[in-house]
């Protein structure tokens, strides 16, 4: 049990983060020579399934694919000013990216780390097919077991605290919670019990302030004239002081742009957030209804009150499915009339994808008009009526059989000779797609997994 | 009865959209904690709801948060499958604050 503050810095929100927020917090750290850890929070709810199918096609691959540059220029660092690096960059392979951290600290001659992996999350290794989808609690028809590619629990804290606890100096995870990520290292730090809900409350707070990265510090804020972002091109990356009583300061690392204010915590705190009085992770219910939340000095806001339930008897999982092929294609028009113009290019590709494939999902966008608030089958009005000098026309297909994603493609191409006057621009594209559904599973069923590389 | 201007919403208020699965969030947070209160009265499940009609089967949660100056909104099957299924270019939903945000409001002049 410690009684001093813990900081927790949030690294990167997502897989294709900048690894420059990584490298301002292990110096701020190792300059500050306080408990500190670093998380990086790089997951997405497709990300996983991506990285499935990398691993099937190549089984040292299936972790994020940063690893290098995140971990890489921080590695002398932290290990020189022990400060812990926790990240779910394990993705599909934790073993894979155990080893390559291994192999890049043998490359930059700072010998054996000690590398903890949590395992358990992927529910292919222990289930067959069939079991996991008798555990969906949503899906389309078209989730199906013969194209299944990923399932995945969202794992707790407990194994990161317990990797911890056996002196891990990077915890390597794949599936877990998003806040388990801070979570697991705050009760390894205070020594805190596993049913102490309001303190598990504090610490779920913290993580989801800190796991989306400079999402906090004035990251997806910016709104030049009501929401002013200073030094926008360089944010600063986040950085909670938790303390044994759950209390939290929220600041960033030093002499970097962005802000820490009221605006910017509340705005993530309430991000991804449905019941704000139970929002539901795999170790504690957290209700964010008596939080408050106070500015205490320039970029630093403290966040008390929040208030625990215990955790869920089932544990989410989030399952991946393979979905066909996505076709698109965009073109664009300048100029007077460029509206009508665009408008007679989209009526074309909508009559011609009926004509050769009517049962495809598609819908066609006049961006600059209306494109991202529209349904995928109805418009939604404009909300202005000036006339724009350019619009961009886009064809999206979605089928499972590639070749009507492939024309979607073709067709908007063909409109240079065969289209209205003036098209430019043509840019298309075709991806497979995956897809995923949620599932709901037995606490007891799950079981994680703490081992060390080398098995020291 | 007092004389009131009309403003839009993002004059006073700011937002952001989360998602997960086919299920978004926005919430909406006074600038000023003398905002709220209007905001709140204002800016009703009805209103959100209509600026989504065009959406098929949209369902709407409305959750107060008067600690934090906040109104959170939850938009069950907006996203028509979700980021991994919708044809939409922004298969998050990641502008809806914005459309939510160009409502208006009446304000009392002071």
């Amino acid at each position: 049990m410690q009684a001093t503050e813990l900081k927790i810095g949030g690294a990167a929100g997502f897989s294709n983060d900048r690894p420059e927020g990584g490298i301002g917090l292990a110096q701020a750290f190792a300059a500050s020579q306080e408990p500190a850890v670093i998380i990086f929070e790089t997951l997405a709810e497709r990300t996983l399934a991506l990285a499935q199918q990398a691993k099937a096609a190549d089984p040292q691959a299936g972790y994020e694919p940063q690893l290098e540059d995140y971990l890489s220029p921080i590695l002398p660092i932290c290990l020189k000013h022990d400060i812990s690096i926790v990240g779910n960059f394990g993705a599909a392979n934790p073993d894979a990216a155990a080893l390559k951290i291994s192999v890049m600290a043998k490359a930059r001659g700072l010998g054996e780390v000690r590398l903890a992996k949590v395992q358990g999350d992927d529910l292919l290794a222990g289930f067959k097919p069939r079991q996991i989808m008798d555990w969906l609690i949503d899906g389309e028809d078209s989730c199906r077991e013969d194209n299944l590619v990923s399932a995945n629990v969202y794992l707790g804290a407990e194994p990161i605290a317990r990797a911890l606890a056996e002196g891990a100096q990077v915890v390597v995870t794949g599936r877990v919670a998003d806040p388990a990520l801070a979570v697991g290292p705050l009760v390894n730090h205070f020594g805190w019990d596993w049913d102490d809900w309001d303190k598990l409350a504090a610490a779920t707070m913290a993580g989801h302030l800190l796991e989306c990265g400079s999402q906090v510090t004035g990251g997806y804020f910016a709104d030049p004239g009501f929401k002013d972002v200073p030094d926008a091109a360089w944010l600063g990356y986040p950085i909670a002081g938790i303390n044994a009583d759950g209390s939290l300061v929220i600041g960033k690392t030093p002499n970097s742009g962005g802000l820490v204010d009221r605006r910017t915590v509340v705005e993530q705190l309430l991000y991804e957030i449905h019941d704000p009085a139970a929002y539901l992770t795999p170790d504690v219910v957290l209700d964010l209804t008596s939080v408050r939340v106070d500015e205490i000095g320039l970029n630093k806001v403290r966040l008390s009150g929040a208030r625990g339930k215990p955790r869920p008897k089932m544990l989410k999982a989030t399952v991946g499915f393979e979905d066909g092929f996505l076709g698109e294609g965009e073109i664009s028009y300048a100029g007077v009339n460029a509206l009508a113009r665009a408008e007679l290019a989209a009526d074309i590709l909508t009559r011609r994808m009926r004509e050769f494939h009517p049962d495809c999902r598609m819908r066609t966008d006049l961006i600059g008009l209306s494109s991202l608030f529209s349904g995928d089958a109805a418009k939604a009005p404009p909300l202005s009526n000036a006339e724009p000098q350019e619009i961009r026309v886009r064809l999206a297909v979605h089928s499972q059989d590639p070749e009507p994603a492939k024309r979607a493609a073709r067709e908007v191409t063909a409109l240079y000779c065969c289209g209205p006057g003036g098209g430019a621009g043509v840019r298309t594209r075709v991806t497979p797609r995956l897809k995923t559904a949620s599932a709901l599973v037995p606490r007891e069923a799950v079981h994680s997994e703490v081992s060390f590389m080398g098995g020291v | 009865m007092p004389e009131c201007k009309t403003v839009p919403l993002y004059e006073i208020a700011h937002g952001r959209t989360g998602d997960k699965g086919d299920r978004a969030n926005i919430s909406v947070i006074a600038y000023d904690q003398d905002h709220y209160a209007v905001i709140a009265e204002q800016i009703t499940l009805e209103r959100v709801a209509e600026l989504f009609a065009h959406r098929p089967g949209v369902e709407i949660t409305r959750y107060e948060l008067p600690n934090l100056w906040a109104l959170n909104f939850v938009l069950d099957n907006v996203l028509e499958g979700g980021v991994n299924s919708s044809l939409n270019l922004d298969g998050h939903g990641k502008a809806l604050a914005y459309l939510v945000l160009s409502l208006e409001v009446e304000l009392p002049r002071s």
